[in-house]
């Protein structure tokens, strides 16, 4: 049996535990709302829209998860407005703005000649070449989300539970829509880094999915993350892929052991 | 100046008036579904507002609650712009619009009346909480309070919802249908509250089709179509011609009698 602990010797195994460990808290506590207000179709496509600000980032030389957040915010709100005002249904304004900005991002792409090892990462996920200044931003990302759903939680769980009497009591719902779209964002593109552009609405969705209670839904993601990266490890995967069936594996236990449950209730 | 001409130029009856909308028309996208309204509500009124689905019954609330600009007139609350009486309106929505597969527990839902007033960053204190219990108490439900709410039946989350609106203490309450999806006993004592509240001089306006509820509690009736078709008490009820020009050729007996054309 090989020792457990090993890998712990290595500084990127360190770097990717921590990485990955702040992703798992600040993909489930906004993935409860993600979850709760149905817009993991809406995750899924931020993430996509992420990557032409990625890819000028990466052209600039600043730093990628800072362009992708950009990017991320803006197309999402872009989608709140837009759906608002030309009256188009919200999922096909989505289609339509997130396409097109990941189009926008793959021609880009397609016109750098110079090495794309990075920018590779950031569609599949590299959290074992995470370096010092990702982790602080993912770090800085994660105090900042965790603080702001601190403050607004119960305003926020009023907003997505009933808008209409939310209004009416007063409460600004617009604004703490633009602000839960804005903190869904900013978290799938300081995620994104570790499990990729693709793979990174599973963050957001799985462990909320599997305990919509945040308590629950935190510690499944951080243990899916610890035990995914060693896996990944000691079988030699892909770390963000492995992370992410990890959490798939948990959500199908629990939902197992819910209906196994439920039948023997009934019986 | 005499004293009697002051107080005659101060009418203790302005003064209670909690509602007052003038020539308002309002509707959804550029259509008005009400037109040339007027309507003044008192304080300690308990007010039914009857019509088919579409007559403006909701848009009516909304108005008055500032939720819905109105596209012409005048709408004054509480001597206030609607909307912008801080916190002393309360709106109880249709019950079908809200999210009741959350995972939330009856106390959370009835603390939500609190959120306006704790602002961002408060939690509920026990005060808070004392009050939802003894919300919950008023409506018959303490019982319920550690219930999760997917639980609940219909007459249930109506209670629930009520409670709700109590613990945010209003002056006005409008209360958008209910009395749909509740069972007999719970509609008794939900009005007996309502009653209840009238009497403590708040101003209770309620949508309803349940018309035989109308008849039994409520001193004063507004039939919708659109306009206000009528505006008094019971009797508005028991005349053919406002049936009529109310509900069109249908006589009223329950919502499966309304007839499709009326839907806007």
């Amino acid at each position: 049996m090989p020792d457990l602990f090993a890998p712990l010797a290595f500084t990127f195994v360190q770097r990717a535990l921590v990485g990955s460990v702040l992703v798992g808290i600040v993909c489930a506590s906004v993935g409860v709302f993600v979850v709760l207000r149905g817009l993991a179709f809406l995750g899924d496509a931020i993430s996509h829209a992420a990557f032409p600000g990625v890819v000028i980032a990466f052209l600039f030389k600043v730093n990628l998860a800072i362009g992708g957040s950009i990017a991320a915010v803006a197309s999402a709100l872009t989608v709140g407005l837009i759906a608002r005002r030309s009256g188009l249904r919200e999922d096909v304004a989505i289609g339509v703005v997130f396409s097109g900005m990941f189009a926008l991002g793959v021609v880009l792409f397609s016109g750098i000649k110079s090495y794309t090892g990075d920018l590779l990462g950031i569609l599949f996920g590299d959290v074992l070449g995470v370096n010092e200044e990702q982790l602080a931003i993912a770090g800085v990302v994660t105090l900042v989300v965790v603080v702001s759903l601190w403050l607004v939680w119960k305003e926020l769980v009023f907003v997505s539970f009933d808008p209409v009497g939310a209004a009416a009591a007063g409460l600004p719902v617009l604004r703490y829509d633009a602000l839960l779209l804005a903190l869904i964002g900013v978290t799938i593109a300081v995620s994104v880094q570790v499990v990729g552009i693709i793979l990174v609405v599973a963050m957001l969705v799985t462990p909320a999915a599997a305990a919509r209670l945040v308590a629950l839904a935190l510690a499944f993601a951080v243990g899916s993350a610890i035990v995914g990266i060693a896996l990944s490890f000691f079988g030699n995967t892909a770390s963000g892929a492995t992370i992410v069936l990890v959490t798939t594996a948990v959500f199908a236990l629990v939902w197992g052991i819910r209906a196994v449950r439920l039948r023997l209730l009934g019986a | 100046m005499t004293l009697a001409v002051t107080v005659a130029s101060l009418p203790v009856v302005e003064a209670s008036r909690t509602i007052e909308l003038q020539d308002v028309s309002a509707g959804y996208d550029g259509v008005p579904v009400l037109r040339d309204v007027d309507l003044t509500v008192r304080a300690g009124e308990l007010l039914a507002l009857v019509g088919p689905n579409g007559a403006g019954k909701s848009t009516l609330l909304k108005v008055v609650a500032g939720l819905l600009p109105p596209m012409r007139g005048r709408v004054r609350v509480l001597g206030a712009r609607a909307g912008e009486e801080s916190g002393r309106v309360a709106y109880l929505p249709q019950a079908e619009s809200l999210r009741w597969d959350y995972p939330l527990l009856v106390e959370d839902v009835v603390l939500m009346g609190r959120i306006a007033k704790l602002g961002v960053g408060r939690r509920a204190a026990a005060a808070d909480r004392e009050d939802a219990r003894a919300a919950l108490a008023r409506v018959d439900a303490r019982d319920l309070a550690q219930r999760p709410i997917a639980a609940l039946s219909g007459g249930q989350r109506q209670r629930v919802l009520l409670a709700r609106t109590l613990v945010a203490g209003p002056d006005v309450l409008l209360l958008d249908e209910p009395a749909t999806g509740v069972d007999p006993t719970t509609e008794e004592q939900l009005m007996r509250v309502l009653e209840q509240l009238a009497a403590e001089g708040k101003t209770v306006v309620v949508s309803t089709h349940d018309l035989a509820g109308v008849m039994a509690h409520f001193p004063r009736v507004v039939s919708l179509n659109g306009r206000i078709v009528a505006d008094g008490t019971t009797a508005v009820l028991r005349d053919d011609r406002i049936l009529r020009e109310t509900y069109g050729g249908h006589r009223p007996g329950g919502p499966q009698l309304y007839g499709d054309e009326h839907h806007a």
